[in-house]
């Protein structure tokens, strides 16, 4: 970075930040295009199995009009909305969390608890996965050519509580993973509980309706906010949401995972004994 | 990948997370010849190098063995390693029971969802009542239980990548085959740990479970699950030795597991397809994966069918080995090339 250390102690905060992931950027765009075969290959390999979620609900489709009150267009915009903000979390977040039980174990985490930065901030954003945005992008085209099936444009109000919306998912995806890998600073070992909580990306598949109600519903609703996800947002676009009620109580849940994650890291961090030491 | 059962398009281990590749194992270089102390010498010339014996160290050399004790300690020496994955994997039980329950939640998920189909719909989808259609995913949980790779490919690759394989191939030892064992030990102690998650999940859903139709199809069904158990581990291990030619095995491994997925019918029965679509995917291994002992069991496929089906699957088996020894072959014979 240009900036020397004495300026950027004036700057604020903001712009500090800023800057700084801009370089941790541009470090992972240099990162991926040493293995650009590679690359493409990931981008193929997200594109089939968005195309497999696609394929099993036209097949369901191919059998029956409705399933829980949607149709076939509205179901495949669910499942881009799902993917997109999967692959929006893979792109910012998704390496960068399950990286940290790997900080954890080598003692790497030493080193970055010593720098002027927020630490959380510095393994949360360390990298980026550029091909999951090429997905994301993807399954945004695949909402658009729902939408178009079903002769419907949102208005800027809906896409604006879109866009919220959908920020409120990933920060629930994020603040849960993140809660989760923490706890490798009790175990080391998290492979488990991260494999454990991916598996859970796939309820945000499935159309609310059909999920009813009982113990399954609850847990998912409001202790794992899943069946919100996706769901919501979804609905805010084709305007089949009833009431304000759930676009609520994902923005609400949203900040609440993300205080219960940061509480818990606090006390991680005070917990942490270096692995070197 | 484990009773990812009927999450909708996959789970985690294969949906194209590239960065959660299970670590190398530790401790997983099985040193055979530590059991009883013996160790095996490698000195150029070394009759060792042709002895099965010496590998357990169980017997003092000798020259000249009839051939019987030599097949015994041919088997007795898997029969080591597979005893070695037990105690390997068995460190992971806690880490399989976690994973035997969590696969459950998407699964109970997509039930919900072919429930939801049914109360619009009512009556049958392609010829699968809800009783048959949930009775269909609990038996795809139970025989992916039984067959379904878990790190096997993942550990091959990375011994071929780290050179670890150079070991097995200047010892008396065939790779594949202890390869083989280890995914038996593997399966048992996964199936034994996932007893009690997939058994109080078989127990809530206990109105959906049915018998096969007769004891003819009960042990045709067992046959085709060890058939399946067979395809499965060596599509894996062929997709794994891929490592001596590219550098990232993983998004060979995931793309092959997308069609796998979908026409092994894991993510619904392959009949409830168009025909044309259950012909195309019919003429490939993989609904003998698993689809078709889950087809014989619920008592779907049955007569000349079934009959029919049990030898297509026989010769998928022997031609899949067949690629996997011409793989095999030609890996290693590339690896030497290059590792000199």
């Amino acid at each position: 970075m240009s900036e020397s250390p004495a300026l950027s102690n004036q700057v604020s905060p903001w712009r500090r930040y800023l800057s700084l992931y801009a370089a941790l950027w541009r470090n992972s765009v240099t990162r991926e295009m040493q293995f650009k075969s590679n690359f493409l290959l990931w981008i193929v390999v997200e594109a089939l199995w968005f195309g497999l979620q696609i394929a099993f609900m036209s097949i369901i489709y191919g059998h029956t009009e409705a399933v829980a009150g949607w149709t076939r267009w509205e179901v495949i915009l669910l499942v881009g909305c799902s993917h997109f903000i999967q692959q929006v979390f893979t792109a910012l977040f998704l390496t960068n969390l399950t990286d940290i039980s790997e900080h954890i174990r080598t003692g790497r985490l030493d080193f970055m608890l010593l720098l002027p930065v927020n630490t959380r901030f510095l393994v949360s954003f360390r990298k980026v996965d550029l091909g999951a945005f090429v997905n994301a992008a993807s399954a945004l085209a695949v909402m658009a050519w729902a939408l178009r099936h079903l002769g419907r444009w949102p208005g800027l109000g809906e896409i604006g509580g879109f866009v919220l919306l959908s920020v409120a998912g990933l920060l629930v995806h994020y603040s849960l993973m993140f809660l989760l890998t923490s706890v490798a600073f009790w175990t080391v070992r998290v492979q488990g509980v991260v494999w454990g909580y991916y598996n859970l990306f796939n309820i945000a598949r499935i159309p609310e309706g059909a999920i009813p109600k009982g113990a399954y519903r609850a847990v998912f609703t409001w202790v794992f906010p899943m069946i919100l996800v996706s769901n919501v947002p979804s609905q805010t676009l084709l305007g089949t949401l009833r009431s304000p009620f759930p676009a609520l109580a994902l923005v609400f849940l949203s900040g609440a995972c993300f205080g219960v994650s940061e509480w818990v890291w606090r006390r991680a961090l005070r917990r942490y004994a270096s692995a070197s030491a | 990948m484990e009773t990812g059962g009927g999450g909708i398009g996959g789970t985690l281990r294969k949906s194209g997370t590239k960065d959660l590749r299970p670590g190398r194992p530790r401790s997983v270089t099985y040193n055979l010849q530590m059991r009883r102390g013996g160790s095996i010498n490698l000195r150029p010339g070394s009759t060792a190098l042709h002895e099965p014996s010496l590998i357990v160290g169980a017997l003092p050399a000798r020259r000249r063995r009839p051939v019987e004790v030599t097949l015994s300690l041919h088997v007795g020496k898997y029969l080591q390693v597979f005893r070695i994955g037990i105690q390997n994997t068995l460190v992971y039980r806690l880490n399989f029971f976690f994973r035997a329950g969590v696969g459950l939640i998407p699964l109970m998920g997509t039930i919900f969802l072919w429930q939801a189909v049914y109360a619009d719909k009512g009556g049958n989808v392609g010829g699968y009542a809800l009783s048959q259609m949930i009775s269909y995913y609990l038996l795809v949980t139970v025989i992916d239980a039984f067959t379904a790779v878990a790190e096997d490919d993942w550990q091959i690759a990375g011994d071929i990548k780290d050179g670890q394989i150079s070991q097995f191939l200047v010892r008396p030892i065939n790779y594949l085959a202890y390869r083989f064992w280890l995914y038996l030990s593997g399966r048992l102690i996964y199936t034994t740990v996932a007893l009690v998650p997939v058994g109080v999940f078989v127990f809530v859903l206990r109105e959906h479970v049915v018998l096969p139709p007769s004891l003819g199809a009960g042990l045709v069904f067992v046959a085709s699950l060890a058939m399946a158990a067979l395809l499965q581990f060596m599509i894996a291990c062929t997709m794994a030795l891929l490592a001596f030619w590219v550098l990232d095995v993983s998004t060979f491994i995931f793309i092959q597991f997308a069609f796998e997925h979908i026409a092994s019918g894991h993510l619904f029965p392959v009949d409830i397809l168009p025909v044309w679509m259950s012909r195309l995917m019919m003429m490939t291994p993989y609904p003998y994966m698993l689809y078709f002992p889950a087809g014989v069991y619920l008592g779907r496929i049955r007569g000349g069918e079934l009959w029919g089906g049990l030898c297509i699957q026989a010769v998928w088996v022997v031609l899949v080995f067949l690629l996997l020894q011409a793989v095999w072959r030609r890996g290693v014979r590339r690896y030497s090339a290059v590792g000199g």
